[in-house]
């Protein structure tokens, strides 16, 4: 086991550079870097002083140099300054994670307290009026485009009842302190978790109602109704259990969609998260942020991989990894 | 009885001529179209193929043929018409919804119902051909790495692994800004847009292809291939790939629908299909106006209800199948 964490950690870095050589060759690429962008428009800005600030930001080497000069900062820790706000970059990710992971988090909590016994009540009903519609909104809620639903849920949750904030995070105008704050705060947070919420659901309940399918098809499964164990344990204890094992392995999947941000839920509400400051670096070119954010996101992407595949070990017995 | 011997023989040959033997094939199509999503999913998709291919033909108007109304009469003037420059003489933007109009005009004055056929065309034929480029791709990368193994398996997945971590959406918006740095006119990005997203997607049909192979790898009729001594190319194409079909059938599916969902993703945050071309993406993108948010449905809701039912189809076609390849879950 320790060996295959070892191997797999060292394959990762592999990952890990060519995931960074891709970023940075997609980033400098990119026509009209970040000193175009904040000076055009600017008649007084000339070459020369365009380009004594591409030296200054250090766009004026070459890709290559520039990206060993990345690289070298990037593993003693020092992933630079983010151009558009001069500030460094671990700072701007720390500021606006709370928001993107309250969001992300608690959509993931609702996503599985309903996946789960909605997944096993349409296996156990299999083809039964029930299954087709849990099945049925489940694909719905995958087939939503995530604008089109937040649009529809402002129009009439926002405007036309206009009991929940049309979008931001806090009521500007009323000042709340304390825990009215807090309630605020939550109300603003209901329409875009309800958009995660019902885009995201379906593909967890679909996976638990297949593999209990699965499980429920087993001889085990069998041999204890033949033995008389009530209907619950069998589901609970026999059946359950053991759906658990694929269940958990894809929770490892979701870690990195918790920091990631979602760039169209957050632009539609206007919350300032992760997606929403990812675009932003894009459109600006920010080359430093960009670097540093997607390259969190990659790390967190390997870590869930491995993590999955360590408690797949755990959860199930049988799996042995040499 | 010698009598009643061959009476029963008689008997028997008749109930076995009255058999109905079914292919494989058959029993996948029986066990398919008895599903009534499926079915459903599939009256969906033919429905709208058939709006959004023919129905061009029989709409009076132009993808982006703009409409001007005059102000005194009502009469409304089309765009080639030279009376547009006469006095009163405004763009009819907004307009309700009319018998001329269907679904009313949008924020340009162009007709709302026409636009949804042609966004519809964008639409369905980037989802086809995303699915054809990212199964090429990812159907042989992941049959090689499946079937050979060792050091190409080890370097072919940790390109997969490195595609996983790429973030979608800003590489989306760095490629378009690319696209539009080279000069490519919107008519031709389309084009390009297809094939980007094309690769970016074949990573996961190549782990998906290259799972199944590896197990299929394994099987005894594999073993008892390689003792006939068949050549490796009849070996993937006649006994590997037929055994993978069915999974790959059904992913591609259902990647149809993902892939409509995506570029209407992309068109709505404006570095898909651009002006003037229609894409039920960019068309719902109208919601950012908080005035036609409010005000006028008949703008963003159509072309929204198109993806939702378009992409909610394939999926309901791709589960159907699933379930009628899979005879475990036979009802």
């Amino acid at each position: 086991m320790r060996q295959y964490i070892v191997r797999r950690l060292f394959i990762s870095i592999i990952v890990l550079f060519g995931v960074s050589v891709m970023l940075y060759l997609l980033g400098r690429l990119t026509p009209g870097d970040y000193v175009t962008s904040i000076t055009a428009g600017n008649p007084n800005i000339t070459v020369e002083m365009q380009e004594r600030m591409r030296e200054v930001y250090g766009l004026d080497k070459g890709i290559v140099e520039g990206y060993l000069n990345w690289l070298w900062d990037a593993l003693r820790g020092d992933f630079g300054l983010s151009f558009l706000y001069q500030k460094p970059v671990t700072e701007i990710i720390m500021r606006y994670v709370p928001i993107t992971f309250t969001l992300a988090f608690s959509a993931m909590v609702f996503e599985i307290l309903l996946a789960i016994p909605f997944g096993i009540i349409a296996a156990r009903k299999q083809y039964s009026r029930t299954d087709y519609f849990i099945v049925a909104v489940a694909l719905v809620g995958i087939s939503l485009p995530s604008f089109f639903f937040a649009a529809i849920l402002k129009r009439i949750f926002a405007i036309g009842l206009g009991v929940l904030p049309l979008s931001g995070m806090v009521n500007a105008r009323a000042g709340y302190t304390g825990w009215a704050r807090i309630a605020d705060i939550g109300k603003h947070l209901v329409l875009p978790v309800t958009v995660f919420v019902v885009t995201g659901v379906g593909g967890l309940l679909r996976y638990v109602r297949t593999n209990m399918l699965e499980v429920l098809n087993a001889d085990y499964v069998r041999t204890a109704r033949a033995k008389g164990v009530p209907e619950y344990k069998v589901i609970g204890k026999h059946a359950f259990r053991n759906t658990l094992i694929p269940i958990v392995t894809m929770v490892g999947n979701m870690i990195p969609g918790l920091f990631s941000g979602a760039v169209i839920t957050e632009g539609i509400f206007s919350l300032e998260g992760l997606g929403n400051i990812a675009i932003k670096a894009v459109q600006s070119g920010d080359i430093p942020y960009l670097m540093g954010f997607n390259m969190f996101i990659a790390v967190l992407t390997i870590i869930g991989t491995l993590i999955s595949d360590i408690l797949y070990a755990v959860v199930d017995p049988r799996v042995r990894y040499s | 009885m010698d009598d009643i011997r061959i009476r029963n023989e008689k008997e028997q040959d008749e109930f076995e001529q009255n058999q109905v033997i079914m292919t494989p094939g058959q029993m996948v199509m029986r066990r398919f179209f008895r599903n009534k999503l499926a079915g459903f999913g599939m009256g969906i998709v033919i429905v709208m193929i058939l709006f959004c291919f023919l129905g061009p033909f029989f709409s009076p108007y132009g993808e982006y043929e703009i409409f001007y109304i005059n102000k005194q009469t009502g009469e409304e003037i089309d765009m080639k018409d030279p009376r547009i420059k006469e006095a009163g003489v405004i763009i009819n933007i907004k307009a309700p919804l009319s018998s001329s109009h269907l679904f009313g005009t949008d924020a340009d004055g162009r007709d709302v119902l026409t636009r949804i056929m042609y966004g519809g065309r964008i639409s369905l034929t980037v989802g086809i051909c995303v699915v054809i480029v990212e199964l090429l791709v990812g159907v042989t990368l992941g049959g090689i790495a499946g079937y050979y193994g060792g050091k190409i398996d080890m370097i072919i997945m940790r390109l997969v692994e490195i595609f996983y971590c790429i973030p979608f959406i800003p590489l989306m918006l760095v490629i378009s800004a690319i696209l539009v740095g080279y000069g490519i006119s919107p008519k031709y990005k389309i084009f390009y847009i297809m094939v980007v997203l094309g690769i970016l997607n074949w990573a996961g049909v190549a782990r998906m292809v290259r799972g199944q192979i590896l197990s299929l790898r394994e099987m005894e009729y594999m073993q008892a291939a390689k003792a006939a001594g068949i050549r490796t190319y009849k070996k993937i194409f006649k006994h590997l790939v037929p055994n993978v079909m069915p999974i790959i059938i059904i992913m591609a599916t259902m990647d149809i629908g993902t892939t409509i969902l995506t570029e209407s993703v992309i068109s709505y945050l404006g570095v898909g299909i651009s002006f003037p071309y229609a894409s039920w993406g960019n068309m719902v993108n109208a919601v950012t106006n908080s005035i036609i948010l409010k005000n006028y449905l008949n703008i963003w809701m159509p072309p929204g209800i198109c993806i939702l039912l378009t992409v909610l189809a394939f999926n309901f076609i791709g589960d159907g199948l699933r379930d009628a390849f899979d005879p475990k879950m036979k009802r």
